[in-house]
């Protein structure tokens, strides 16, 4: 009977590892940047390519802030662009001022990207961030 | 006294330069590109527990809405349209004025609480309480495009005093009203409090690292002041420490709502020449005579950690502290902060 218990005990134990397993596969991963005094924190990050990434932004300033996160050809454009507020991509968003928003982003292959806010003086005033994709 | 209205033409030439940088950062400037508010002078007096704080508003031209945020030490008790030649009177009394000058052009948190509101001439005033996210979350609902280092410096403030003075300068009302360019609106703030002292790091507001504050700060006191930061270093010059001349009280006296000047009085002038990345301060100033400056007051410690000096209670004696900030930026106090009618356009075409 003990070898049977044994037996048992392993099986349920291999089991729950599998489901385990399985579970932080499928879930994406879940960084959270803070805005405070108009700056990135952290203002370094490394993630994995190919992984969904949840990135949870929270603005604690009473200003608005973006983020706007790709390589030097896209935050150009963004240097001198017009469009005034960012919701329809999920690398491009607007923080308003004392908010929280969420996007998931799914890097293709690595390599280092910048996040920036683009707003007036914010990228000088110091709103720039190194995303790395390994 | 009309001559005594005119500006330096020195200073507008410095004020207009200074108008290409702001411009570029884009921070300060409405979207159409105009620069409504040239220059901004501010007093602040206390005599026997009551701070005298008058701030001039000069239209520089152009249309919409243009606005400041000034810090003050307490509620005022009153707003009114401040006297004509004040502060022209104290930069005669220690600048050289050039002859032509004489024939120029005169020139979501809780919300905060509005205290009071007024408007003088062209001037939408509103003074506020509240901490930092409040004041900046008013700002930015009442249009004003606050600077990214905002959130920090109205927190810096607000640590020590939540009560803040917001004024619109509505560009439009003012060219219906005839007001040309150059003139200034002067406001005279009333405001009893224990512990006067005079903005500085407000004068940094929206600079980047590599500008440059430059601006003169007059005081005025019952006797020679000691201040904090040291007023011959970190970018202050003490410029000018002497007993005020019975002429220039006589003048300051004679102006609309000025009768509070006293008959003998200290004067000293600080100028601020240094890069904005350096002015992380203000000027505490003890004219008590113990020679004991509020490092709280100066901005150097928090109130948790220093103690504040108070003036004696019931004490008969004075003390005036009259400041004039002369701004070379188009800004009051440095916290002058652009206010458009519509959001700039930041981000990209996508």
């Amino acid at each position: 009977m003990p070898a049977r218990r044994a037996l048992a005990a392993t099986t349920l134990l291999l089991l729950l590892v599998a489901v385990v397993a399985g579970c932080g596969a499928a879930a994406p991963v879940r960084v959270e940047i803070t805005i405070h005094y108009s700056h990135f924190d952290p203002s370094a990050l490394t993630v994995p390519h190919g992984v969904p990434i949840t990135f949870v932004l929270v603005n604690t300033d009473p200003i608005d802030h973006e983020w706007i996160v790709g390589d030097e050809a896209l935050h150009q454009r963004h240097r001198t662009g017009t469009e005034p507020f960012h919701n329809a991509r999920p690398t491009e968003v607007t923080i308003l001022a004392l908010t929280t928003k969420t996007t998931t982003v799914t890097f293709a292959t690595s390599g280092t990207l910048k996040y920036i806010c683009h707003l007036p003086g914010h990228a000088a005033f110091g709103m720039v961030g190194t995303l790395t994709v390994t | 006294m009309r001559r005594l209205l005119l500006v330096p033409a020195t200073a507008v030439a410095a004020l207009l330069m200074a108008a290409g940088p702001a411009l570029a950062c884009g921070g300060l400037i409405g979207p159409n590109g105009a620069v409504n508010l040239l220059r901004t002078t501010t007093l602040a007096a206390y005599h026997n527990g009551v701070e005298h704080y008058v701030t001039a508003f000069q239209f520089a031209g152009g249309g919409g809405a243009f606005g400041s945020i000034v810090p003050l030490p307490g509620i005022p008790s009153k707003v009114e349209k401040g006297g004509a030649w004040t502060l022209q009177r104290l930069i005669r009394e220690t600048d050289p004025q050039p002859l032509f000058a004489r024939d120029a052009a005169i020139p979501a948190a809780s919300r905060a609480e509005v205290l009071l509101q007024v408007r003088i001439d062209a001037l939408d005033i509103t003074v506020l309480r509240g901490g930092g996210d409040q004041v900046g979350s008013w700002a930015k609902d009442h249009g004003f495009r606050l600077p990214p280092d905002a959130p920090e410096v109205l927190d810096f403030y607000a640590a020590r005093s939540p009560i803040f003075l917001a004024a619109v300068f509505d560009a439009d009302a003012a060219a219906k009203r005839g007001q040309a360019i150059g003139d200034g609106t002067p406001v005279h703030i009333t405001i009893p409090t224990a512990n006067p002292w005079v903005p500085l790091r407000i004068l940094a507001l929206g600079k980047v690292a590599g500008e440059r504050v430059d601006a003169d700060v007059y005081l005025l006191t019952d006797r020679r002041p000691a201040m904090l930061p040291d007023p011959n270093a970190n970018g202050l010059t003490l410029q000018v420490s002497r007993a005020a001349s019975l002429q220039l009280l006589d003048d300051l006296r004679s102006d609309k709502g000025m009768g509070w000047v006293p008959q003998l009085a200290w004067l000293s002038k600080v100028r601020i020449d240094g890069p904005a990345s350096d002015l992380r301060f203000d000027l505490a100033i003890d004219a008590s005579g113990r020679g004991r400056p509020s490092l709280v007051d100066a901005g150097l410690a928090s109130l948790r950690s220093a103690p504040q000096p108070t003036i004696p209670a019931g004490s008969v004696t004075w003390v005036l502290l009259l400041a004039s900030v002369v701004l070379v930026v188009p800004l009051i106090g440095g916290l002058s902060l652009a206010r458009s009618r519509r959001r700039p356009s930041p981000g990209a075409d996508a």
